[in-house]
């Protein structure tokens, strides 16, 4: 590092910081719909960078569909794409939630297992719908570009754009989580199932609506993607243990955690890779939060129950 | 005798373990050609990991999706004594530094890494095939085991492990051949392994030593280690409060598993001649637990079984309909979990029971009726409501 | 306070929190040798925290526990047992799919490390030490039996039997007649007199009849204290005693 002065340092930290909350938002959405469905079910979804992938696909879509039928909505299709992303994405949820994890939830070693048969399927299907190669939508175009308050600083647009998305999300399923009726039937299946049961929550249908919930924001997770990246079949994979570390790292269940890791993950990543070449950054950082869970395997932020 | 009867619990085990084992070293070098004998030999490399994931996964509980990290070791391990000899300064005289692998020359490097001078002796290359994957997975699993990291979080951060090892491998392509692999592997000791008799002796050599492994993992199913697994899976703290200590057996467990899936790593590398990190990352270590799961996570001969199968369906299929592949594997894996979770053994092991069952109930039903009858020609008949 | 020759087991100023929640606070309590020690108390009193504390299966936050004159303190649980103090759950917790005979034999305390496991054998001195014990819990007739196939009260019995097999100096027991018969009862009251012979055994207990028929010393405790102690007609006269069972 000792061929960078100062100035430049600062600089290149506040650039990959930026790039950094792009990968933060997506990893954020990722891991805040992980956290519903693991940390309130108890079920991994191995699946999940799938319906990831589902909510970019959904948006390429609707990209493709604006510009062949309606091309003066081009610049606004964007923000209705990512409320059909998050349907589109909750609806096959509830689709597998029905078919295959309701009949798992007692293994959740199995849900695992066969979630990531699903994973195959779903990487497959796209592969045989969409192709191969990577597909990138149509993004308006003021998302693009980017702010320059001042000299060698710029601030990219959709950046700043998903960062918000992210936090409307968040603050959402917090408001959700904690006021309202549904999210009070969620917090007490967690913690006393045979309980909500016998006080006459269908815990079968909350179980359904929270796997929905996760998938749903996997799919806006998507449609935050396609701003920085473009979508392949197997986009979604890439981003699965990123996603496994922020829930697990942050303490299961844990909002304030998820994003304490989300954060410092990417930007762990975004910052390393400038001065690692290739992979290194993310080995790096990956290496680090595994050998830090080895020592404090609750994560950052544990949630303290008394031991039964 | 005693000791036969440690390792099979009934007769039917012995058969069948008997008869797999005939097959493998019997019919099929008769039946196959050489290349096709060379491609099982591959799959039963994968075998060994099987065999450590029956004891890991089936009898302890314990989901580990990063066996392919232990497998990749041993294999490097092997890779690289095999690479060394493969690189002396005489055929390697072309390069800028003779002596060295030639991927370290393409990458600029003047002189061997520390790491590898020792991989120049076999016997120390052949104790780091085992030792390496255990020693390292003892170390993890003991850290993980006595803070209580079970279930979904071990299966979470074995499987970040295998991403590191593998994007690590990948990123250092000086030092370890990189995405590539270590490549072009000739001769061990001065023999040479790509030959037909070469081949030959090396399957023989898998299929010995898988015997081997087969058989203690048998041992240790049937002893009171094999129990005490059992009981950690079904009732932790019960075996915590018999005085066992829980983390310690788990730990064990998960070395001897990676021990075994190193020794599987070190094969493959024999018997295919190359070792890439494409062996090693997230998607072959859980393919790995596919094997296992269609084969039966509980029996050591299904889950070889289990090898064989998938990987002659995958290589059968992905020649043929290489789209309906992934969709066949992923919904086979479904309906193995879901529906049959002990797998192809597990099936025939139930039919067995039941035609078993079937056959003591008929037994019984004749009895009664023998009986009955004898009972009513020495009384009077009575009205009998049945 | 702590007696070399009659205490086995000597317990001081034990606590625990719970995120600020004080479930157990001050405790002292002394176990004397070849006693039956009932604790008693209302529902959240910290009896079975009590007991975790002491096998370790809870941290203790401050106190001590002595057992012979050993910290017990920070010892991991399976140490504790090795040590000689054996815990039963409140749940029968048994290996349901070994028979009578396996369960006992996996509690056999020879050969409990990774290798002594590995090179296990059973010898004619383990089966006698089994069927011994199975006698003692009355289940000699049922050595070949799949235990999840016993009732409720013979997988108590059997899971007591799993803890003698430990041959421990100290036994605890947690609710062991809950969900029992009367006659099932009679037969467990017999027994953990029969068993407190030659060790000490600590019970929880709501059931006054049976604490009666049992108990040589009883500790009431509530709120995660202790508020009386002593044989159980000195404890039944207490007030404060009447005051928490019956007053609020």
């Amino acid at each position: 590092m000792d061929n960078y002065s100062w100035a430049d340092l600062q600089n290149i930290f506040i650039m990959q910081g930026f790039a950094g909350i792009s990968l933060f938002s997506v990893l954020l959405l990722m891991g805040l719909g992980l956290a519903v469905i693991f940390g309130q079910m108890g079920v991994i979804n191995m699946a999940h960078g799938e319906f990831m992938a589902l909510g970019a696909y959904t948006v390429y879509l609707c990209s493709t569909l604006t510009q062949d039928y309606a091309p003066s909505l081009a610049p606004y299709y964007f923000v209705f794409a990512i409320v059909i992303a998050f349907f589109v994405a909750a609806g096959v949820g509830a689709l597998v939630e029905w078919a295959m994890i309701r009949h798992l939830y007692h293994r959740p070693l199995d849900t695992l297992l066969a979630t990531w048969g699903l994973s195959l399927i779903m990487q497959q299907t796209y592969r045989s719908t969409f192709g191969a190669r990577e597909v990138t939508p149509t993004l308006p175009e003021w998302l693009m570009g980017s702010y320059s308050p001042h000299e060698g600083l710029d601030i990219p647009i959709n950046g700043m754009f998903v960062l918000g998305l992210a936090i409307f999300v968040s603050i959402t399923l917090v408001l959700f989580m904690y006021k309202s009726r549904f999210g009070l039937r969620l917090r007490a299946t967690v913690q006393n199932r045979k309980m909500s049961d016998a006080v006459g929550i269908n815990t079968g249908r909350v179980d359904r609506l929270a796997f929905c919930l996760g998938c749903g924001i996997a799919g806006i997770a998507g449609a935050a993607f396609t701003t920085i990246g473009s979508t392949g079949p197997d986009s979604g994979s890439r981003y699965i243990v990123d996603s496994f570390l922020v829930v697990v790292f942050g303490g299961a269940a844990n909002l304030l955690g998820s994003l304490a890791s989300a954060f410092g993950i990417a930007q762990a990543q975004s910052i390393l890779e400038f001065f690692l070449e290739g992979t290194k950054g993310k080995v790096a950082t990956l290496l680090v939060i595994v050998v830090a869970l080895m020592f404090r395997p609750q994560g950052l932020f544990p949630s303290k129950v008394r031991a039964h | 005798m005693i000791f036969l009867r440690t390792l099979f619990k009934n007769r039917g085990e012995m058969i069948s373990f008997i008869v797999f084992f005939a097959l493998l070293l019997v019919v099929l070098p008769i039946v196959l050609p050489i290349f096709r004998l060379n491609l099982v030999g591959k799959y039963l490399s994968f075998g060994f990991v099987a065999i450590g994931l029956v004891l890991l996964w089936g009898r302890c509980g314990i989901l580990s999706l990063g066996q392919g990290v232990f497998f990749g070791l041993g294999g490097y391990c092997m890779a690289m004594f095999l690479k060394l000899e493969a690189s002396d300064p005489k055929s390697t005289a072309i390069q800028s530094t003779p002596g060295i692998p030639d991927f370290m020359d393409w990458n600029q490097l003047t002189h061997l890494p520390w790491f590898w001078e020792p991989f120049k002796s076999l016997p120390f290359a052949l104790m780091a095939v085992m030792v390496v994957p255990g020693v390292i997975a003892f170390i993890i699993g003991w850290a993980m085991f006595r803070r209580r990291v079970g279930g979904v979080y071990f299966a979470i951060i074995t499987q970040a492990i295998a991403l590191i090892l593998s994007l690590g491998i990948d990123g250092n392509q000086g030092y370890t051949g990189g995405r590539n692999g270590i490549t072009d592997l000739k001769t061990l000791w001065g023999w040479d392994i790509r030959t037909t008799s070469g081949q030959y002796t090396l399957y023989f050599l898998c299929v010995l030593l898988l015997i081997v492994a087969a058989l203690a993992a048998k041992y240790i199913i049937n002893t009171r280690f094999g129990r005490v697994l059992v009981a950690i899976r079904d009732r932790e703290d019960r075996v915590r409060f018999s005085g066992y200590d829980v983390a310690m057996c788990r730990a064990f467990i998960f070395a001897f598993a990676a021990v075994m899936s190193g020794v599987g790593g070190a094969l493959f590398v024999l018997q295919v001649g190359f070792m890439s990190p494409s062996l090693v990352g997230i998607i072959p270590s859980i393919e790995m637990v596919i094997f296992t799961a269609v084969g039966g996570r509980l029996s050591v001969v299904g889950a070889i079984a289990g090898c064989l199968i998938v990987n002659f369906g995958k290589t059968a299929f992905s020649e043929a309909y290489p789209q309906a592949w992934l969709y066949l594997m992923g919904g086979t894996f479904i309906a193995v979990v879901m529906f049959f979770p002990n797998g192809l053994a597990g099936i025939l092991e139930d039919n067995a029971t039941l035609k078993a069952k079937a056959l003591k109930l008929f037994a019984k039903l004749k009895e009664l009726k023998a009986s009955r009858a004898a009972k009513s020609s020495v009384e009077a008949p009575i009205e009998e409501t049945p | 306070m702590s007696n070399r020759n009659s205490h086995v087991l000597d317990v001081e100023g034990l606590g625990v929190s719970f995120d600020g929640f004080k479930a157990v606070d001050g405790f002292n309590f002394y176990l004397a040798k070849n006693t039956v020690h009932v604790i008693i108390g209302p529902n959240g009193a910290g009896k079975t925290t009590v007991l975790d504390l002491i096998c370790g299966k809870t941290r203790a936050t401050e106190g001590s526990i002595k057992f012979k004159d050993r910290e017990l303190l920070g010892t991991k649980e399976f140490k504790i047992v090795r040590a000689g103090i054996g815990r039963k759950f409140q749940n029968p917790s048994i290996y349901e799919n070994l028979s009578v005979f396996e369960n006992l034999e996996l509690s056999h305390p020879s050969g409990r490390g990774v290798f002594g496991c590995l090179t296990f054998r059973r010898t004619p001195a383990i089966i006698e030490a089994c069927e011994s014990v199975a006698k003692q819990i009355g289940l000699a007739y049922k050595l070949d039996t799949e235990a999840g196939i016993l009732s409720h009260g013979q997988k108590q019995w059997l899971e007591i039997g799993m803890i003698l097999m430990q041959e421990p100096e100290v036994i605890m027991l947690d609710e062991p007649v809950a969900g029992m018969s009367v006659r099932e009862r009679q037969e467990t009251a017999a027994l953990i007199r029969r068993i407190s012979e030659n060790r000490s055994v600590i019970v929880i207990e709501h059931d006054m009849e049976f604490v009666k028929e049992i108990a040589d010393r009883v500790t009431v405790m509530h709120m995660g204290k202790v508020i009386a102690e002593g044989t159980m007609e000195t404890v039944q006269k207490n007030e404060k005693v009447i005051e928490v069972y019956i007053g609020h």
